[in-house]
């Protein structure tokens, strides 16, 4: 599990927890000191919205700094220019950050990676630009000085210690929201975005939605950092907000560890340090302190090359290495046996296709065939390679649009409807290539597959896992639920694979070469298991390579050659027609000639 | 008439400064054939050349054509430090962390170069010993001319060389499917260091050429790889023409927007047109829309 913290380390937490801030309270410290909690404090803030976006979701973000400056500048000009109250001054702040957010993200999520850097330098490089020009508006290049602090509950604020204790509280609620998250459905569709974004979108998870609440939260957390630190120094100006300040953000959250609130916290405290440290270097090496951002350069690179999980998963590694017998088998009394719902109107077909078309570019892949897969049978599509198999799979599980013809699933034409939509409606799918979310562990693979739209169980958590423990009973795997997928042999994967359609009762189940890479024991296991599934009454669209298996499985067998079918019926009549064998082997004429 | 000059001789600028995202976008598109990933220190390549050639030309006082040569010889010698310190170790990983790596590359190299050459821009002179012609009431600067005519050699060599060596022909094939062109017996670690040092070496040239308009200066290069980027998108992402056509259009659009609504956002029309473009028309102008494969 994820977030199963143990006791002592709890306590230990707390007590450093509530004893951090006090430090400055009680004891007598100069008020450079103070600054440099409120810095880190702040910083922090703003960081733990990279680990959301980043760490969590995978998508990078640039522009922080511009966020964090969003709601500093909205506490600034709020309180001194408009005399505002300061908190109504702060959510104008985060409101705009956010709106901002979502704004960039709805543009460029849909477009992966690499715009999204793009974007977000270019966001982070206009909004410098905006702030040194507009003088009328943002005062300029001199910045804002006499931001106001507030007061809480009529408790004045305005001194540093007391500012300071309640910045370290919001950081605090702060970093506890961002530790749950991961654990909350939308946590678990960040991370499966994260982990592998097409089998995310397929099992039914909302990717782009996701990804723009990712970002959004993203900018919003940005934005309270900078507000609080608007009130804690009392002066800002554009300096505070340049690109530079988004890499400082980047590099704290790589070196803390992405993944974790609190790898975040500990990597903004040490990006805050460091200068301080670098002052205390002997002579010799007194110019590193001033070529430190040239040390953030190297230190990422090395990050990245070395210790891609940051300090706090390194930490965590040593942990399950040395300290902990990770927890292999659980327990499985108690789980409800799985229960598909394959109800339906018997009369029509449950998928039918209807001349459908697929091109790229002059590649005519699929080029106008016809389909009809009855209610409770499973029906095999067979081929040579290059035949348009694989390719008519993906425009039934919406990853192509078809380029012509239609898609009608259970009398509704689905043609037009992303992945995710098509999951919600009840279509399911494997991949030939396993594609699993690797670093979590089986069972929330399958509670991904759970939390599909329209999934007809009850609402809440506890109903998700309940769900995912009986279809991984059904496979066979419950007793694994908890091991990281990645660590499982290629054989269970394929099962967990396979219990994550399930989790979501899928009324179509599409099947993409589910035995390649299995051996002979655990193909005869995978048809006992399709078998199962097919007394369940589940109805059933697979390709395999394998004629045995698909002989011993299929009901009804279509078979494509050059994205046209060429043959479809029974088993024993469709593998004894001359004309598949033709297509397979080649005519007895062609033999012949290559003779 | 005079509005018809004034826009020409802003035509003109704008393609010569256009000319300038062509190249560093050209060396882009290189490098994310070869390794699908974005380079984030290419603009800092072109910042590297041109403090090469400050301190070749200006500060040893070579002659200039030496100083250049030695430049570029410079720049292919860290193409390959480039490679193997900043994209080697990571080439098995997702595009995500090799990005990162690049991004720290730009601003080690940045901070580093501050620190060794100080926050001053340095001038640079022309290649040409003359300011440049007036034709027809538009002037024409000689360093402009010197960019085009390098601009339109480089293009059309790098066409002779990936389209006719046989070299360029193994780079096509290790861009287009490694594990193939490793099956042939292509040496595909290699293959991914010469685009590296093409790579630089382009962005170096670019850098000289660009140093005498814009100084050569610390920033130079980001702002520059900004808009090179941008040009590659509104190209097409991934693709040669794109990246020169699209560097072009930036150049005359910044160019343009520049002289006839603010000067102060020079840099934000860029950044504008790329909006639109991701907005209206992401796959950019010769891009095709492209899928992943299930």
């Amino acid at each position: 599990m994820q977030n199963r913290i143990s006791l002592p380390a709890l306590i230990v937490l707390a007590i450093i927890a509530i004893a951090l801030p006090l430090i400055p309270y009680q004891l007598h410290v100069s008020t450079y000191v103070v600054q440099m909690f409120m810095q880190a404090v702040t910083y922090a803030i703003a960081v733990l919205g990279m680990v959301v976006v980043l760490g969590y979701t995978g998508q990078i973000n640039l522009a922080q700094a511009a966020f964090f400056g969003l709601g500093a500048y909205g506490v600034a000009l709020g309180t001194v220019g408009g005399g505002i109250n300061f908190w109504i001054s702060l959510m104008l702040g985060v409101g705009a950050a956010t709106v901002a957010g979502l704004a960039l993200g709805l543009t460029t999520l849909r477009l992966g990676g690499h715009y999204l850097a793009m974007i977000t330098i270019s966001f982070q490089q206009i909004f410098d630009l905006i702030l040194v020009n507009w003088v009328e508006f943002t005062r300029g290049p001199d910045g804002i000085a006499g931001i106001g602090r507030p007061s809480l509950f009529g408790w004045e604020l305005a001194d540093d210690k007391a500012y300071l204790v309640l910045c370290t509280a919001v950081l605090y609620a702060l970093v506890f929201a961002v530790w749950y998250l991961p654990s909350t459905r939308l946590g678990r569709a960040m991370r499966s975005v994260r982990e592998n974004e097409l089998a995310a979108e397929v099992v039914g998870v909302h990717t782009l939605r996701t990804k723009v609440i990712a970002f959004a939260l993203s900018a919003l957390l940005g934005a309270i950092g900078g507000a609080l630190y608007a009130g804690g120094f009392a002066y800002i100006s554009p300096d505070n907000f340049n690109f530079a300040r988004s890499i400082e953000f980047l590099t704290a959250t790589l070196l803390g560890g992405a993944q974790s609130p609190f790898g975040g916290v500990i990597g903004t405290v040490l990006i805050v340090q460091l200068p301080e440290w670098l002052k205390h270097l002997p002579e010799s090496l007194r110019f590193i302190k001033d070529v430190y951002l040239a040390v953030y350069g190297i230190g990422v690179i090395l990050i990245m090359v070395f210790l891609y999980e940051g300090i706090w998963g390194l930490v965590k590694n040593l942990r399950a290495k040395y300290f902990t017998t990770p927890q292999i088998t659980t327990d499985t009394r108690g789980v409800q046996p799985l229960v598909l719902d394959v109800q339906g109107d018997g009369s029509r077909p449950l998928l039918r296709l209807e001349n459908l078309q697929k091109h790229f570019g002059g590649l005519k892949a699929v080029d106008g065939i016809d389909i009809d897969v009855q209610r409770g049978t499973v029906h095999a599509l067979i081929g040579p390679n290059g035949s348009g198999k694989t390719t008519s799979l993906n425009v039934v599980s919406g990853i192509y649009r078809p380029t012509g013809g239609k898609v009608v699933l259970d009398g509704e034409d689905v043609s037009m409807l992303k992945p995710h939509q098509r999951a919600g409606r009840g279509v399911g799918r494997t991949f030939q290539n396993i594609r699993l979310f690797a670093s979590l562990s089986a069972l929330e693979n399958v509670m991904v597959g759970a939390q599909r739209d329209n999934n007809p169980i009850p609402k809440g958590d506890k109903a998700l896992r309940d769900r995912a423990m009986s279809a991984l009973q059904f496979v066979g795997m419950a007793d694994r639920a908890h091991v990281i997928v990645r660590n499982l042999p290629y054989g269970h994967q394929r099962l967990v694979e396979i219990a994550r359609v399930l989790a979501g009762h899928p009324k179509l189940l599409l099947l993409d070469e589910p035995a390649a890479g299995l051996n002979q024991t655990e193909k005869m296991e995978f048809v006992e298991l399709l078998k199962r599934l097919r007394g369940h009454g589940l109805t059933i669209f697979l390709i395999d390579h394998d004629m045995g298996l698909v002989e011993k499985v299929s009901d009804r067998i279509t078979v494509l050659n050059f994205g046209r079918k060429i043959a479809e019926g029974a088993p024993a009549e469709v593998l004894r027609n001359p004309d598949v064998i033709a297509a397979y082997l080649g005519t007895a004429g062609e033999a012949n000639a290559a003779a | 008439m005079e509005f018809i000059t004034e826009n020409l001789q802003i035509l003109f600028t704008g393609l010569g400064l256009g000319s300038i995202y062509a190249l560093v976008a050209l060396g882009f598109v290189l490098i994310i054939r070869a390794t699908n990933v974005v380079n984030f220190a290419q603009g800092d390549f072109a910042m590297l050349g041109g403090y090469a050639m400050v301190l070749f030309f200006t500060g040893l006082g070579w002659p200039y054509w030496i100083a250049f040569i030695g430049a570029l010889l410079a720049m292919a010698v860290f193409g390959v430090l480039f490679n193997y310190g900043v994209y080697y170790p990571l080439r098995h990983r997702s595009f995500l962390p090799v990005l990162i790596s690049t991004l720290g590359a730009s601003i080690f190299l940045q901070n580093t170069v501050l620190y060794v050459a100080g926050p001053q821009p340095k001038p640079l002179d022309k290649l040409l010993n003359f300011d440049g012609i007036t034709l027809g009431g538009v002037f024409l600067d000689s360093q402009y001319i010197v960019i085009l005519v390098a601009t339109v050699a480089l293009v059309f060599f790098t066409f002779l060389f990936f389209e006719k060596t046989l070299l360029g022909k193994k780079l096509q094939a290790t861009s287009q499917d490694k594990d193939m062109a490793r099956l042939l017996g292509i040496p595909v670690a290699l293959m991914i260091a010469i685009t590296f040092i093409y790579s630089a070496v382009l962005g170096g040239i670019a850098g000289v050429l660009v140093g005498p308009i814009l100084f050569v200066s610390i920033g130079m290069g980001s702002i520059i790889a900004l808009k090179a980027f941008a040009a590659t998108i509104i190209g097409g992402f991934g693709d040669v023409k794109g990246a020169i056509v699209g560097g072009l259009l930036l150049g005359v659009i910044e160019s343009l927007a520049a002289q006839h609504i603010s000067v102060p956002y020079k840099d934000a029309y860029a950044f504008l047109a790329l909006f639109l473009f991701l907005l209206f028309r992401p796959q950019g102008i010769f891009g095709e829309k492209v899928s992943e494969k299930a």
